[in-house]
């Protein structure tokens, strides 16, 4: 177990170590931060002055570690485009992306485990065949495509949902929620469902393999032979025992919910950090782009060692097979 | 049922015996889903042949044409049967170049990451020890972000780094090129696999034993017998790198409005739905959704037929 953890956590920092040093490449070989600074009107005296201030004359080994002596103390530099520090933008934009994903993640769970779970009780049934026959198109529709769809239904057409940002939100000391109020709510519903709509499918495909290998166990059938209700046998026995590797699974989606976020973001001009990424690309803006590299990679490594800590606490036969396979697990 | 196959047995009896042609049967759906596919991929194909014009010549376009609703609308020009964009472009022309070229990229983008995947995953499972641990390593610190995100970071920060005037003419290579890098870890793991359980088979040892160099081993004897793993998820692959690059181009980091895309034409096409054109974004966006469907039960009925234990 400890073994397991700490060739993990070694995983991770190299994960990291190597995406700071892209990082670091990225700000340094593209484009000229003085002139981005300063403009090109600037006097060659100031221009010094701020190559020494930025230390850009020092060995580039020595510049990577005071980098990386920045980037731990939170000192990211300031956005080119913003003209502000980019641990405020940061800081602005994360809420907004995080409740989207968290809201399709509980919204993808709720509707897939359900559906996952019928089907797999009653698998001869018609509408569980033509679900699963039509769970292709949920995996086959691209996101944007979908979020379009649902701007045109229900803001062009019905008029029921705004079609764009996050309504009003209540500020906390760092956090901002959409949560609390009635607009905020309202303009969460499409992105968050067009942002799950693709996960349902996966998370109903899992929940349904794994009911179908737990109901062909004996205990399943003894609790069925002591006369218990179909729903009793499903849910508390049957349940319970695929909900270890759903939640695992749950975890991993929340890495893909972010990556899709980006899109989603885009399509309904949601305030979050996809928004944030692009129009720094759009424009650039070099530190930004390095930034939302290293926080990206810092969000996947989380994300990826809390599963590996979840799968070595659910199951520990996965964690000998994790072990033995090595890196390639 | 007897083995031996009677020869007065009806023609569709025998052709339900024959195992490609029999799944086919038992399962509609795949017949239409191939059916489409190969319609979508004949057109793609043929596409400066059926286009009516070429939407790259820009001395065909004429603005007193665009903005036109499809032929079968009441405001129709017979002319246009799908409707002309803002420039007069004829939309189906349009169309049928950006299936080509959403193919086009889907394609290489797969051969990338299928050649790139298969030489590291061949030489990992192949010669273990440091070759393996090297080429893992590095697979796992790619799968730790998912596939979407790193093409969205190759070909973003690619595009962004490059000044305005070459953006247009690098733009395939680019997204090609991010697509392809970021999926090869799929087939190396695979590839891999399948090769561990090879190597240990006596054919191997036989060859090695008669002194076939390593090279030869890899490519000529244990390849041949993990293609077909290595097929059906190439084909499963296409789908994702199609709807990777819709996804680039829908935000404007893809391919550009001069050799648009489904995707790009998606993107030009969205700007016009709130004034009600909704034939620019409908008919592109129905496109790929059928290319992408049909892809994948396709993808999945190959998978079904070729390699069960891949599911």
């Amino acid at each position: 177990m400890f073994a397991f953890l700490l060739n993990r956590l070694a995983h991770a920092v190299l994960v990291l170590l190597v995406v700071s040093i892209l990082a670091f490449t990225l700000g340094n070989t593209v484009g000229d931060p003085v002139a981005s600074i300063l403009g090109l009107d600037a006097t060659p005296a100031d221009r010094a002055a701020l190559r020494a201030r930025l230390r850009l004359d020092e060995p580039v080994v020595l510049r990577y570690f005071l980098y990386l002596g920045d980037l731990l103390s939170g000192r990211l530099g300031n956005s080119y485009g913003a003209q502000r520090p980019i641990i405020d933008l940061l800081a602005e934009r994360i809420p907004a992306t995080v409740e989207l994903a968290l809201a399709a993640l509980l919204l993808s769970v709720a509707i897939g485990v359900p559906l996952g779970v019928f089907a797999a009780a009653h698998p001869e049934r018609r509408l569980v065949r033509f679900l699963m026959t039509s769970s292709v198109i949920g995996v086959s529709v691209p996101t944007f495509i979908l979020g379009i769809i649902l701007i045109f239904t229900f803001s062009l057409t019905l008029g029921w949902l705004p079609s764009f940002g996050r309504g009003e939100v209540v500020k906390f000391e760092y956090w901002s929620t959409g949560y609390l109020t009635a607009s905020g709510l309202k303009s969460l519903i499409m992105p968050a469902i067009c942002l799950a709509i693709g996960q349902v499918a996966l998370v109903a495909r899992l929940a349904r393999a794994e009911m179908m290998g737990v109901l062909r166990t004996d205990y399943i059938r003894f609790a069925r032979a002591r006369g218990l209700s179909d729903r009793a046998v499903n849910f508390s026995h049957a349940l319970r025992n695929t909900l270890i590797p759903i939640i695992t699974v749950s975890g991993i989606q929340l890495g893909y919910l972010v990556a899709f976020a980006v899109v989603v973001e885009q399509v309904f001009q949601w305030p979050g950090m996809g928004t944030l990424f692009l129009q720094a690309l759009s424009q650039t803006d070099v530190p930004l782009i390095s930034a939302f590299l290293m926080a990206a990679a810092l969000f996947f490594v989380s994300i990826n060692l809390v599963v590996d800590l979840l799968y070595a606490i659910a199951d520990p036969r996965l964690r000998i097979r994790t072990l033995t396979h090595g890196a390639g697990g | 049922m007897t083995p031996d196959t009677p020869r007065d047995e009806p023609f569709l009896d025998r052709l339900r015996r024959h195992p490609v042609a029999g799944s086919l049967l038992a399962t509609p759906v795949t017949l239409v889903a191939l059916f489409l596919l190969a319609l979508v991929v004949a057109c793609a194909i043929f596409a400066p042949w059926i286009a009516r014009t070429n939407p790259y010549d820009l001395a065909t376009l004429d603005l007193l044409d665009s903005h036109l609703p499809p032929a079968f609308m009441a405001k129709g020009d017979p002319r246009f049967l799908l409707g002309t964009d803002s420039q007069g472009a004829d939309l189906a022309s349009l169309l049928l170049y950006g299936l080509r070229v959403s193919l086009l990229v889907g394609i290489l983008a797969v051969s990338i990451s299928v050649t790139l995947g298969t030489i590291a995953g061949l030489a990992s499972g192949y010669f273990g020890g440091l070759v393996d641990s090297i080429v893992m390593r590095i697979a796992d610190i790619q799968f730790t972000f998912p596939a979407m995100m790193l093409a969205l970071l190759i070909g973003g920060v690619s595009q962004s780094l490059l000044p305005n005037d070459k953006r247009a003419a690098l733009a395939m290579p680019i997204v090609v090129f991010a697509l392809g890098l970021s999926h090869w870890p799929h087939f190396a793991r695979l590839v891999r696999g399948a090769v561990l359980v090879e190597r240990q088979k006596d054919y191997v040892a036989a060859a090695q034993l008669a002194g076939r160099g390593n090279l030869v081993l890899m490519f000529r004897h244990i390849l041949p017998n993990v293609l077909n793993p290595i097929f059906v998820l190439a084909t499963l692959d296409i789908a994702f790198a199609i709807m990777a690059e819709a996804t680039l181009s829908f935000l404007s980091f893809g391919m550009p409005p001069t050799q648009p895309s489904l995707g790009t034409l998606i993107r030009i096409g969205y700007g016009y739905l709130y004034s009600g054109e909704w034939w620019v974004v409908v008919f592109p966006a129905l496109t790929l959704v059928v290319l992408l469907v049909s892809i994948n039960i396709v993808g999945d009925w190959l998978r079904d037929l070729l390699d069960p234990k891949l599911r």
